[in-house]
């Protein structure tokens, strides 16, 4: 970045509407956190009103609820079932259509979407995972040119995490509860008093919405207030992972019983993985229509607890669902840094809350953190 | 083409014809079908019967008497393509529930005149009786699935039909858990994808009628569901023996519920 944090400002929950107006007028199409079926989901957004306003939500292992807050907390919850990567890198796109006529064969390429999109509630482990997909998809080596079209020209709002959940651990991963960059705009929800938002700057766009939206200067007991709320939520994370050494345990540790006690318990319906923020994987599927004239390549969302996923010619190389647990885990925690120089995990805790029986890779990890118990030992 | 177009057959076993139903609802793709297959045979659309053999046969309905027995060989030898349709077809459907009764019992109770009945002691799938080379599972299947194998077969392409669960579907949606978020009991994640996640799209746990998914850990749920969830052993035996009961991997759980008893 190079440039020092802005000067913080301040503004009321009139501000934060006015801020979510005027990215809908530069002509963004404008998506934030709602209440929708029992959860906070991300969808398209007007104004403040639209946001969970009063609500929060209580997360535990393969449980989740909302619940009422006794303020009018506009942010007052941890991450939901979404995540950005639904915009981003969506479940299903087209990535072209081809149509035989009688004497030529033409082909259609994907359609680009055609506004860019805004996203308000951006949470510092969610942007932790958007860097980390960037990483994965804008490498000039490979560079993905569906996810980049969508990328491009992003406007990101960050809201600094005040309430962890039950499963939530990024303190612990170094990606939260506090955002120092990689955004446009960066809210601190305050709750004491006056109902306000601390905002920062991270960039030139973000600069202009702050003017815009008239936010004034913040006094140094607000910044004070909005650094203090923070860094209690970094006391109050529901989980925690020890991630020192654990890459090398893992690798030292493949045989290790506790894959297969997990997958006892494990259903292999790849929950885990289409709620995680920065599992990236997709299966690219080829149709054709009735009459055989057209024919239709798409790319969808795939799992590797998917038997398919790891099919190569005449099988699965991962049939047992210990070997695709162990698959999932060690990429999450050990071969993604091989890979990525990252961990691929951000600590968000949906893969426990959103697992249907609770699986818990904090958990999980720290048995594998250990040796194995010795052979006759027993359990 | 100079080639006559390949002839299509739609057969029925035992069954409610919902699945023959839904090759009729394709209404618009089911001129385009018309256009490139010859319907050979399909009583529940035209009573023009032209004789096998066929390329493509669809399957709907259990073996249930001795005389399904020898017409199911009858139709794999007049088919070159066999594919079964509708979890009756693939699992014995809801009429497999006599599996685990007395099917005697059932006659006595119910028939005037037993004698007049002939009828096997179970319901099974057609690939207990002759080699299937796909099978569609639902109840009923759904349209689209359905126009994706007969649109793969046509072209000799494998169809692509997902064995993966529900959940992939329901994710794929941003459907929100119900299992998770409201604690209602879901078979979502055993269950077979297909339907597209409708019941949870509206708020229902899943049914499981596309029958168990590739990977089928009845156990792991049937255990949260009773343990975490407090569904009683009861329910539990009537959510796994519904269109699905005679599928090995809904059937043996709901075996050793029985076994361990309620």
């Amino acid at each position: 970045m190079g440039t020092p944090a802005d000067e913080a400002r301040v503004m009321g929950v009139d501000g934060l509407d006015a801020l979510i107006r005027a990215l809908g007028e530069r002509g963004y199409e404008v998506l934030g956190p709602r209440v929708r079926d029992g959860a906070i989901v991300y969808d398209g957004i007007d104004g403040a009103a639209d946001l969970p306003v009063g609500w929060g939500d209580e997360q535990a292992p393969g449980h989740y609820r909302l619940s009422p807050r006794d303020d009018d907390a506009c942010f007052g919850y941890a991450v939901g079932p979404h995540s950005w990567k639904r915009y981003l890198l969506p479940p299903r796109s087209k990535v072209f259509e081809a149509e035989r006529g009688a004497k030529v064969f033409a082909l259609r390429s994907a359609e680009m979407p055609r506004k860019r999109f805004a996203f308000v509630g951006v949470r510092p482990c969610e942007l932790a995972a958007i860097n980390i997909q960037d990483h994965v998809f804008l490498r000039d080596t490979a560079r993905d040119v569906l996810y980049a079209s969508r990328r491009e020209d992003i406007a990101l709002v960050a809201v600094q995490c005040t309430e962890p959940s039950g499963t939530c651990f990024c303190a612990s991963m170094g990606t939260g509860p506090a955002a120092t960059d990689g955004f446009d705009v960066a809210l601190t929800e305050l709750l004491d008093g006056h109902h306000r938002f601390v905002a920062s700057a991270g960039s030139e766009l973000g600069r202009e919405l702050l003017a815009a939206v008239g936010a004034a200067e913040a006094e140094q007991a607000d910044v004070d207030r909005a650094t203090t709320v923070v860094d209690e939520a970094a006391q109050r994370m529901g989980r925690s992972l020890d991630t020192e050494g654990l890459a090398e345990a893992l690798y030292a540790n493949l045989e290790h019983p506790r894959w297969s006690e997990i997958a006892e318990r494990c259903l292999g319906c790849g929950n885990c993985t289409l709620v995680c923020p920065t599992c990236f994987c997709t299966a690219v599927i080829d149709t054709n229509d009735v009459t055989g004239t057209g024919a239709l390549r798409e790319r969808v969302w795939d799992s590797c607890f998917t038997i398919g996923f790891s099919y190569i010619h005449g099988g699965s190389i991962r049939p047992s669902l210990r070997a695709r647990y162990r698959q999932w885990l060690t990429h999450k925690l050990a071969t993604w840094r091989d890979q990525f120089g990252t961990d691929g995990c951000v600590g968000c805790g949906r893969c426990i809350t959103w697992c249907p029986v609770g699986i818990d890779i904090t958990v999980e990890a720290a048995a594998l953190h250990e040796p194995a118990p010795a052979a006759g030992a027993g359990r | 083409m100079a080639t006559a177009k390949p002839a299509l057959a739609v057969w029925k076993f035992a069954s409610c014809d919902g699945c023959q139903l839904s090759v009729l609802s394709l209404t618009d793709e089911l001129l385009a079908l018309a256009d490139v297959v010859d319907v050979a045979y399909f009583l529940e659309a035209s009573s023009a019967v032209h004789e096998g053999p066929y390329d493509l046969s669809l399957v709907e309905g259990s073996v249930t008497t001795p005389d399904d027995v020898e017409r199911i060989h009858e139709v794999r030898r007049a088919s070159r393509t066999l594919v079964t349709i509708g979890a009756c077809a693939t699992a014995g459907g809801i009429q497999a529930l006599r599996n685990f009764a007395d099917i005697d019992g059932f006659i006595d109770a119910v028939y005037a005149h037993p004698a007049y009945v002939s009828t096997l002691a179970t319901s099974t799938p057609i690939s207990e009786h002759v080699e299937v080379d796909f099978e569609l599972r639902g109840c009923p299947v759904d349209r689209h699935q359905l126009l994706e194998v007969v649109s793969a077969l046509l072209r000799g392409r494998r169809p692509s039909i997902s064995p993966a669960s529900v959940c992939m579907e329901c994710k794929r949606s941003g459907a929100v858990c119900v299992m998770v978020a409201h604690g209602t009991p879901c078979l979502g994640p055993i269950t077979h994808a297909g339907c597209g996640a409708l019941c949870p799209a509206h708020l229902r746990g899943c049914y499981g009628c596309f029958g168990p998914a590739e990977t089928a850990a009845t156990g792991a749920l049937a255990a949260w569901w009773q343990e975490i969830l407090g569904v009683e052993h009861t329910d539990l035996l009537r959510a796994l023996r519904t269109y699905n009961a005679g599928a090995s991997e809904f059937a043996s759980k709901g075996e050793q519920h029985v076994a361990s008893g309620a």
